[in-house]
Order: C-alpha cells, then sequence, then structure tokens
C-alpha cells in the first residue's frame, strides 16, 4: 500500500515544530520583539497562495470572485513582508555593541 | 513553466532559509545576516510561485501592482513607526496574516481548481478540512489581533471585558466551530463555510476582550502562535512546504514566547486566557496601608545627590519609560553618570513593556550597547551589590510582595530584588497601584526615595542637575 502523501506534509510539519521549538529557544531574550516581526513577516509567505489564487483568473476575466480575494490577500501579505522585514532591520541596525575604549 | 518538483525543491530551499532567519537572532550579531536569509527565503518562494503558475497574462501586471501597493504601504509603516510602538505594529500585522489566510482560505474553497484540490462543490475531503481549519484559525487570529491593537493602541480601554456565561459562551462558540466543520465536509454548502468565518470572527473577539492590560504580552505572543497555525493549515491545503515549515516555527515561536511570558508572572496559560485579571482588585486593605505609612519622595536634586555619591547604579525600565517617551533621556542620564566613572547597567524583567524584548528595543534605539543590558536572572544577585536602583516606568516587577505574601496575587512571580540595594529611587507619577491592581510595598521602604513626575520630565531634570 503506498502512502499518503499527506502523510509526508504532517512528518515536515512535526519535524519542523521540534526545529521551531529549538531554534526559538536559542534566541537571546533581548531579541523577542525582532523575533516577533520577523515571524511576521516569514509567515506572510501565505503571499504563495494568494499569488495562485489571483493568477487563476482567465483572461477575459481578471477579477473573478476569487481572484479577488487573492488579490486582496496579496496587499495584506505584501505589506506584513514589506513592513516585518523592514521594521526589523530598523530594530536589528540599533543593536550595538558597547564601544571599546581607547 | 517548471516543474511541480522542481518547485516543491525551491520552497523547501526558502523554508530552510526561514528556519535560519530565526536561527539568526540567537545574537545580535548574527542577527542582521538572518534577516537577509528571511528576505532572500521570501524572495525565493515569490518567484517560484510565479513560474510554477506560468501565467503571464495581464494578471500578471495587476498582481505585481497589488504587490507594489501593499509593499509601498508596508515599508511606509516599517520607517514610520516609532519604536514604542511596535507592540500596536506587531498585533496589527497579525491581523493582516489572519486575514490573508481567510482570503486565500476563500479563494480555495470558490476555485479550487486553481489549486486543484478537486472541483466546485466536490473539494476532496482532507483539503477542505485542511482549509476550514486554515480559516477559522486566521479569523480567529484577525479579530483577536484588531481586538489587542486597539487595547494596545489605546482606542478601547485596557481593563478586561467581562460577562456572566463568557466562558461558557466561548465553549458553545468552539464547539459549533468543529461542528460546522464536520458538516461543511459532508454537505459543501457554502452557507456552512461562511457561518464557519462569521462564528471564528466572533470566537477571535471573545477570546481576546476578557485579557487585561498586564496580560499582553502574553496575548501577542499566543496571537503570533495562531497566526503560524493559520499559515500551516493554508500550507496542508495548498501542499506548500515552505508555508508549513515556516506555520510550524511560528507556531512554535508564539507559543513559547507565550510560555515565557506567562512564567514570567507565574501565571498558568489558562488563567490568562480565562482573562478579568487586574480587573479591579485594588482592595480597601491598600488603601489603609496607603494612609497610615508615610512615604519619602524627594525632587531631582537628591536623586542626582544620590546618584553622584554612588559608584554603581542599576536602571530599571518598564513600560512607564514606553509610555513617557523616556529612553533618550535616561540615555543622557546614562553618560552624564559614566563620565563620573559610575558602573550602570540595565536590568529587564521579562514581562517588562507589553510584548517580549520591548524594553531592549527601546534601549537599543537610544543607543544604549545591549551589553550593558541583562535579563533579571543575570542580574538579581548585583542589586545587593549595588548603590542606587533607579526605577522608571516599572511597579510590580519590582514588587518584594510576590516573595514575601502568600495571599497576593503576584505571589511566586519572579521579581527584580531592587529592594536589595542601599537605596532605591523610584520615578512614578503617582502611589497609584500597578496593572496587577496591588500596592507595592518597595514605596514604604526606609531606602526608597519616590521620585513624583512625569518620567520623562525627572530625567531630565536630573540630567541638568548632575551638571
Amino acid at each position: 500500500m503506498e502512502i499518503d502523501p499527506f502523510i509526508f506534509r504532517l512528518s515536515i510539519f512535526i519535524l519542523s515544530i521540534f526545529i521551531g521549538y529549538y531554534v526559538v529557544w536559542s534566541v537571546t531574550p533581548s531579541l523577542h520583539t525582532p523575533l516577533m516581526s520577523v515571524t511576521n513577516a516569514i509567515s506572510s509567505v501565505i503571499i504563495v497562495g494568494a499569488i495562485i489564487a489571483a493568477l487563476a483568473g482567465s483572461s477575459e476575466n481578471i477579477f473573478s470572485t476569487s481572484s479577488i480575494f487573492g488579490f486582496i490577500a496579496i496587499i495584506l501579505a505584501a505589506i506584513n513582508i514589506f513592513g516585518g522585514f523592514l521594521v526589523t532591520q530598523r530594530m536589528l541596525q540599533m543593536y550595538k555593541k558597547k564601544k571599546v575604549k581607547k | 513553466m517548471i516543474s511541480a518538483n522542481l518547485s516543491a525543491i525551491f520552497y523547501l530551499i526558502s523554508g530552510i532559509l526561514f528556519i535560519l532567519a530565526l536561527r539568526g537572532l540567537s545574537s545580535p550579531d548574527t542577527s542582521r545576516q538572518g534577516n537577509y536569509f528571511g528576505i532572500a527565503g521570501m524572495m525565493i518562494a515569490i518567484i517560484v510561485t510565479f513560474l510554477s503558475v506560468g501565467n503571464f497574462s495581464t494578471s500578471l501586471v495587476y498582481v505585481i501592482i497589488f504587490l507594489i501597493i501593499g509593499g509601498a504601504v508596508g515599508a511606509f509603516i516599517a520607517f514610520k513607526i516609532p519604536m514604542t510602538a511596535m507592540p500596536e505594529l506587531v498585533a496589527g500585522f497579525h491581523s493582516l496574516v489572519g486575514l490573508a489566510a481567510v482570503f486565500v482560505a476563500i479563494a480555495a474553497y470558490l476555485n479550487p481548481e486553481a489549486f486543484s484540490l478537486g472541483t466546485i462543490g466536490n473539494i476532496k475531503l482532507a483539503s477542505l478540512i485542511e482549509m476550514s481549519i486554515g480559516a477559522a484559525v486566521g479569523a480567529i487570529t484577525f479579530s483577536g489581533s484588531i481586538i489587542a491593537f486597539l487595547k494596545l493602541r489605546g482606542i478601547m480601554s485596557g481593563s478586561p471585558i467581562t460577562f456572566i456565561g463568557q466562558h461558557f459562551l466561548n465553549l458553545i462558540l468552539g464547539i459549533a466551530i468543529f461542528v460546522l466543520i464536520f458538516y461543511l465536509c459532508k454537505s459543501q454548502s457554502d452557507n456552512i463555510f461562511w457561518a464557519l468565518i462569521a462564528i471564528s470572527f466572533l470566537v477571535g473577539i471573545l477570546l481576546i476582550i476578557p485579557i487585561g492590560g498586564a496580560d499582553m504580552p502574553v496575548v501577542i505572543s499566543m496571537l503570533n502562535s495562531y497566526s503560524g497555525w493559520a499559515a500551516a493549515g493554508i500550507g496542508f491545503t495548498l501542499e506548500n512546504t515552505a508555508l508549513i515549515i515556516t506555520g510550524a516555527l511560528v507556531g512554535s515561536s508564539g507559543a513559547i514566547l507565550s510560555y515565557i511570558m506567562c512564567k514570567a508572572m507565574n501565571r498558568s496559560f489558562v488563567s490568562v486566557i480565562l482573562g478579568g485579571f487586574g480587573a479591579d482588585n485594588s482592595s480597601d486593605n491598600a488603601e489603609e496601608k496607603r494612609d497610615q505609612k508615610p512615604v519619602k519622595s524627594g525632587n531631582a536634586e537628591d536623586a542626582a545627590f544620590l546618584m553622584k555619591n554612588a559608584s554603581s547604579v542599576i536602571i530599571v525600565p518598564g513600560y512607564g519609560m514606553a509610555v513617557a517617551q523616556a529612553q533618550h533621556a535616561l540615555r543622557d542620564m546614562v553618560d552624564k553618570l559614566k563620565k563620573n566613572d559610575i558602573k550602570v547597567t540595565y536590568a529587564i524583567h521579562p514581562v517588562a513593556g507589553r510584548m517580549p524584548g520591548h524594553m531592549n528595543v527601546l534601549l537599543a534605539e537610544a543607543n544604549v550597547p545591549y551589553d550593558e543590558v541583562f535579563e533579571l536572572e543575570d542580574i538579581n544577585n548585583d542589586f545587593a551589590n549595588s548603590d542606587v536602583a533607579f526605577v522608571i516606568g516599572a511597579n510590580d516587577v519590582t514588587n518584594p510582595v510576590a516573595k514575601t505574601d502568600p495571599k497576593s496575587p503576584i505571589f511566586g512571580m519572579p521579581v527584580l530584588d531592587v529592594e536589595k540595594c542601599k537605596s532605591v529611587l523610584f520615578v512614578k507619577r503617582s502611589l497609584s497601584p500597578g496593572y496587577a491592581g496591588i500596592d507595592n510595598e518597595l514605596f514604604y521602604k526606609d531606602n526608597t526615595l519616590m521620585l513624583f513626575a512625569d518620567a520623562k520630565k525627572m530625567t531630565e531634570d536630573i540630567v541638568k542637575n548632575l551638571d
């Protein structure tokens, strides 16, 4: 009997939870705010679904009900992607070490 | 158009880059590089999606236009937002992820062929379950984050909203979500799908309104986690590895942060969710104490004198510092102290502020080097050997009652041992209790000098007096 591809995806999912668990515990507490903003940005990879939905419209009917939802989702996710990565970058730029006294 | 297998490999690569993005955050030195990994992962995922759909008609032009519109808005927000407003910003971003998840699920439901999930009215059972879970969690994330945003922004009162039968109602609605998913799978009726989303929106609102301002760090972390699970649900629907990996990462990240926050407050996750904490427990007992016990209060001159004669000072910032935007004035004060060869360090409680790590970002913004900033467990022993503790905008996290009074609502919460310092300077506007609604014993200690003023103004006055 063949294994359902769902099981493979489930395996990836569960292993990723474990990876997430160990990786996140090693994040230094002082970077917890950038952690939240960057997780925000990466979870917006949901944009791939939005793009698929938006591109599904035929050339006569670009804006079908389904693709309109896709287009709106693209805007929402794009705000998050750009906003999330840039604000993270802005924060991380501020973290500086003590200047060594000469 | 590229093959499904090739695009799957690229999605895996972008998932790995996202893991590296989080890995980078283990130290400020590697964090910036980590962020670039994240950006690279996102670009790969988006480009591969374009290539795999392979539809280069006019639709693509619109997709790019919408992408640019969203990106411009996002970039504008990212550059304009003041660092003190990070909690609201993050809550706002969570709501967008949630809503995007809902919209993608709706799009997939209305046009399953585009996602190769079957045909309208005849969607594969597994996909239907996955998309309804994604939609439900996404909707809860959206409406819950909106409430969190309104509370953090101060548009809505931060005090908990509770009513009789609230938990019962939530339970019923929670069961209703599962029942609706079950019937949706049986009938594939549109109305059930819409009802499912509507009820999930309602649950999100009801879930967050009873939670008070002090518990916001937990709420934000929890919504962070939800946004991850919603993404994972959609990832299963779309059979997309990048989304599944990311969803799992974000979901566990938020869950860990919620756990850390709960532990730092010595509260169970369940009690935070049930809410109502910090409603109105300023007991009469506290009122009495306030009248009886004498409080020593001083001015900026006294504070400057004390600090000038100290050899080590520990600064304890809290949410009040963020509200008063006092971080830059604080930094000026510290510079003056350092010129006099006084050792200055910062002590940060995990739940100081309105989100995890909030104080660290504010201090970093004020150019405080991160190696002068210490977490609770790393600095707590140093209070006993220090001359002055300068508490600015923090309250409950310094309350010694958490160690002494088993009846106190915050008993058992790890607190900063501020009272062990030779003297304590406590900047506060009034004697009012903090968010836990309890009196701080520290106010009445002999070695405490209260500085009644706005945090920023007081700090600036101290700076003047340090000259």
